[in-house]
């Protein structure tokens, strides 16, 4: 690209996407964000100054060839862009919504260094879109069977992307998932208004109709072991199993009821849809003042669900400021455009209950940041007799989750480390056990969608050369 | 999908249904359960795996109708088809042999009791069964439980069979007369479990109850089925259902499911008043 060319695009500003009203969607589940116009996606592509040596692929865990799709886009062939993504990521429509960009592709884009950066992940997302909407997705060619099985525990972003590439390479694939419905997190944890579940639930008969084979209400482990699969002729398996187990915080009143764990709240409002009770009959307890422990992207999600269900007040209450919490920062500007409130260095001391074990309060303290900790952040500290009281009908705990025991426990050659997230060589994905890999957040702890996604590629991979080679 | 392919009346609002599901038949162990959701807009409900039938591929399950859900199932037939059934979920009983085995049954809770009598038998105790219900027509599985008993002992609470009172009476005088007992597992209602608990509590018989907390998932990922066990927080669903009665906090447990009252009358009565004249024959029962 000629310098002036560079210059002028240099010029053109980032375009903006338009979301719905914050006073319209707290009371609705619709998505926020509408997406670029096909105009808007010209424009924006138009951006991209076509590095020679794009450090945005570096940035991107399952490597796209950013500005290979992004050309495409700027000369309105969103369909070829889409599948050009496609050859390295299998769900750009989630990853275009729900992948942290500020801190991946985009951080590193060329542009971003005197502009705003490219808007990779927007760019993405409508390219999927497109694709999808105009009916123009293909079913790529899939090879001759190799005569070969591979079971996948799981059917999370990590699972999936196993299926697919797997399958793309000739051998048959069965997906064992233990809920009634295949996406993992996509569809318990993350909420409809940010990512629609017709979106994953698409994705997952695009494997279908590859020829992934994917049976649900199976718990590997409990229904069959590990062992079985590959005495049942399955040549290698795959565990995705993702982060199960939420912790708790120990504190007394843990048990009253209307206190929450993240996961229990999200899945009881997406999975199995207790935002419409009666018509689906899981129940939720809709809170008049709702409390949220944490600062992720899981205390942000549950707050804003909470917030969509009609409170007077919804606070999130994290120990130490804002510049420490993990949240993407558009979620908790999306959060706080919304009404969300903020109690900033404070943490729950215990629960208060009333005489029919109903959560009615939390006492929390108030908190100072010390010294650094191992994480580089800095150690929040109580300051003591700094008790207040915070009202509560709803209390939300979202600090994270534990390993789920239940594989490691039914094979208990499958080494895990101290917190029990199964041990691997991070670049095979193999595991301790012969003809058994794993990737995504049963060996990270909690990571991303796309983390998941090239664990699960890296796996795919080398289970491939496992099946053709024989060598462990 | 699974096919019912049996449905047994067994006293007013008490169903025996067979199901097909013949992977979770071979895999099954006693004190296991499954999980299941009726239909789409169904919730997930967890029941006890009471028998299975390894060669027709079938478990068998009681269902005791209480709210939406179980009416839902006590309203479907042979032929009709279950949208999910997941299972075999929890740890299974442990079972050895510990001389002579109490077992004690409160309602529907004989249900569950059965399948662990069986076990323990087959595993050379001697079994001594109580089971009770508040009136005769509620008396579920005397036969079967007779067949693998030494000794059977039945209560009402109406005095109407058996022994007129509580079964933690009946389990108190055994104690008193001496009975050498080794193991006791109680299952039924909450106050029952906690009262059979308490009796055996001062002779320090290792006594086993199975929770039946509010569950979701049934895979440990969700929690919302924690108890507090010997001031621990446990989930009933991967380290139970069964749990050392001497510990459990019976009164926390009673409320954390009390949690949805408002919710359950609320989807009872839509549930009802859509049935239309099925209400009326339900109120005429
Ligand atoms: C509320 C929330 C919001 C998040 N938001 C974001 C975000 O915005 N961006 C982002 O990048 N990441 C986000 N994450 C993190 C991201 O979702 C995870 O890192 C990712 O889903 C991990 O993928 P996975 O395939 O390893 O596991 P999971 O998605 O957890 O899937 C594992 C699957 O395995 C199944 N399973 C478990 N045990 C068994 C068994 N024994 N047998 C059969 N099946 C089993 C589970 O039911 C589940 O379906 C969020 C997480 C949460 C909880
Ligand atoms: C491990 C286990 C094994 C069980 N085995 C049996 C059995 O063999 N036979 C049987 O009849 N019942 C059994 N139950 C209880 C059964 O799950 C509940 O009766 C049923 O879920 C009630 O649903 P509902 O919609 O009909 O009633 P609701 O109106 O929703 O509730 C009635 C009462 O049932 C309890 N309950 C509600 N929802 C749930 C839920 N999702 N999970 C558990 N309890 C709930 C609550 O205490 C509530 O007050 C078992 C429960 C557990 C945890
Ligand atoms: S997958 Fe994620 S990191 Fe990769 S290009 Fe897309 S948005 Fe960026
Ligand atoms: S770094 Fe930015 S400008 Fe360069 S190719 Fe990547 S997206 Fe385009
Ligand atoms: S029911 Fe969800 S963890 Fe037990």
């Amino acid at each position: 690209m000629d310098p002036k060319e560079t210059k002028e695009r240099m010029k053109i500003p980032r375009q903006s996407m338009a979301e719905q009203d914050p006073k319209e969607r707290v009371r609705n589940f619709y998505e926020v964000p509408y997406g670029y116009s096909a105009e808007q996606a010209i424009e924006e592509a138009k951006r991209c100054i076509q590095c020679k040596k794009p450090l945005c692929v570096g940035g991107c865990p399952v490597n796209i060839d950013i500005p290979w799709f992004i050309r495409l886009m700027s000369e309105g062939k969103f369909v070829e862009a889409a599948r050009k993504i496609k050859e390295t990521n299998g769900l750009p429509a989630v990853c275009g919504r729900v992948c942290p960009q500020e801190d991946q592709c985009e951080k590193v884009c060329i542009v971003g260094k005197k502009a705003e950066p490219v808007s990779i992940g927007r760019l993405e997302r409508f390219a999927a879109d497109f694709e999808r909407e105009h009916g123009e997705i293909t079913i790529p060619e899939i090879p001759k069977w190799s005569g070969k099985k591979v079971a996948v525990v799981g059917a999370g972003p990590a699972g999936l992307t196993v299926a697919g590439d797997l399958v793309k390479k000739g051998h048959k694939v069965t997906v064992f998932e233990a809920l009634h419905t295949a996406g993992g997190v996509l569809m318990y944890g993350i909420p409809e208004f940010r990512l629609p579940k017709k979106i994953v639930q698409s994705e997952v008969e695009y494997l279908k109709r590859m020829g992934v084979d994917i049976v649900v209400n199976a718990v590997i482990g409990k229904l069959e072991t590990i062992d079985e699969l590959l005495s049942n002729g399955y040549g290698a398996v795959f565990v995705g199993s993702g982060a199960g187990l939420p912790n708790f915080m120990s504190i007394p009143g843990e048990n009253l009821s209307g206190v929450y764990s993240a996961n229990e709240y999200l899945t009881r409002v997406n999975l199995m849809k207790a935002y419409q009770f009666p018509e689906f009959d899981t129940p939720v307890i809709r809170g008049r003042k709702v409390v949220v422990f944490g600062g992720g992207n899981t205390a942000m999600d549950s707050a804003r669900t909470a917030l969509r269900l009609c409170p007077e007040q919804v606070t999130i209450v994290y120990r130490r400021s804002r510049e420490e919490m993990p949240a993407r920062i558009e979620e908790i500007h999306h959060g706080e455009e919304e009404g969300l409130k903020f109690q900033l260095l404070a943490s729950p001391k215990s629960f208060i209950g009333d005489r029919d074990g109903k959560v009615t309060g939390v006492e929390c303290l108030r908190m100072e940041l010390g010294e650094p900790d191992e994480s580089g952040r800095r150690r929040p500290v109580e300051i003591k007799g700094s008790e207040f009281l915070m009202e509560a009908d709803v209390a939300i705990i979202a600090i994270g989750n534990g390993a789920n025991p239940l594989i490691p426990q039914t094979t208990p050659d499958i080494k895990v480390n101290k917190w029990g997230n199964i041990t691997v060589n991070m670049d095979t994905g193999r595991t301790s056990k012969k003809g058994v890999f794993s990737g995504g957040d049963i060996v990270r702890g909690g990571a991303t969608v796309i983390l998941a996604m090239g664990d699960g590629r890296k796996a795919a991979d080398s289970i491939h050369e496992y099946l053709t080679s024989g060598v462990w | 999908m699974f096919e019912i392919t049996e449905k047994i009346e067994l006293a007013h609002t008490v169903y025996q249904f067979k199901i097909k599901a013949p992977l979770i038949a071979k895999k099954r162990k006693a004190g296991q359960f499954v999980v299941l959701r009726m239909n789409e807009q169904g919730e997930r409900i967890p029941l006890t795996i009471v028998d299975s039938d390894e060669k027709e591929g079938t478990i068998t399950i009681i269902v005791q109708e209480v709210g939406k859900s179980t009416a839902l199932l006590g309203d479907m037939g042979k032929g009709d088809m279950i949208l999910d059934v997941v299972g075999p979920l929890g740890r299974p009983t442990h079972i050895e042999n510990f001389g002579i085995a109490v077992c004690v049954g409160g309602g529907i809770g004989t249900a569950p009791v059965l399948p662990i009598a069986k076990a323990l038998k087959a595993a050379g105790n001697k079994v001594v069964s109580i089971i009770g219900a508040r009136t005769k027509s509620l008396l579920i599985l005397e036969r079967e439980m007779r067949a693998v008993s030494g000794e059977l002992h039945l209560t009402t609470d109406d005095g109407s069979y058996g022994h007129h009172g509580f079964v933690t009476q009946v389990l108190q005088n055994l104690i008193n007369e001496g009975m050498k007992i080794g193991f006791v597992v109680g299952i039924g209602p909450i106050p029952m479990m906690r009262a059979v608990s308490n009796v055996t509590k001062p002779y320090n018989i290792l006594t086993m109850v199975s929770l039946n907390p509010i569950m979701v998932d049934g895979t440990g990922m969700c929690g919302a089925c924690r108890v507090t066990i010997a001031g621990k927080n446990r989930f009933v669903c991967v380290d139970g259902p069964e749990f050392n009665g001497h510990e459990v906090n019976f009164d926390e447990l009673i409320l954390r499911n009390r949690s949805y009252l408002k919710e359950e009358k609320t989807a009872m009565e839509e549930f009802t008043y859509h049935e239309g004249e099925k209400c009326y024959e339900r109120c005429d029962k």
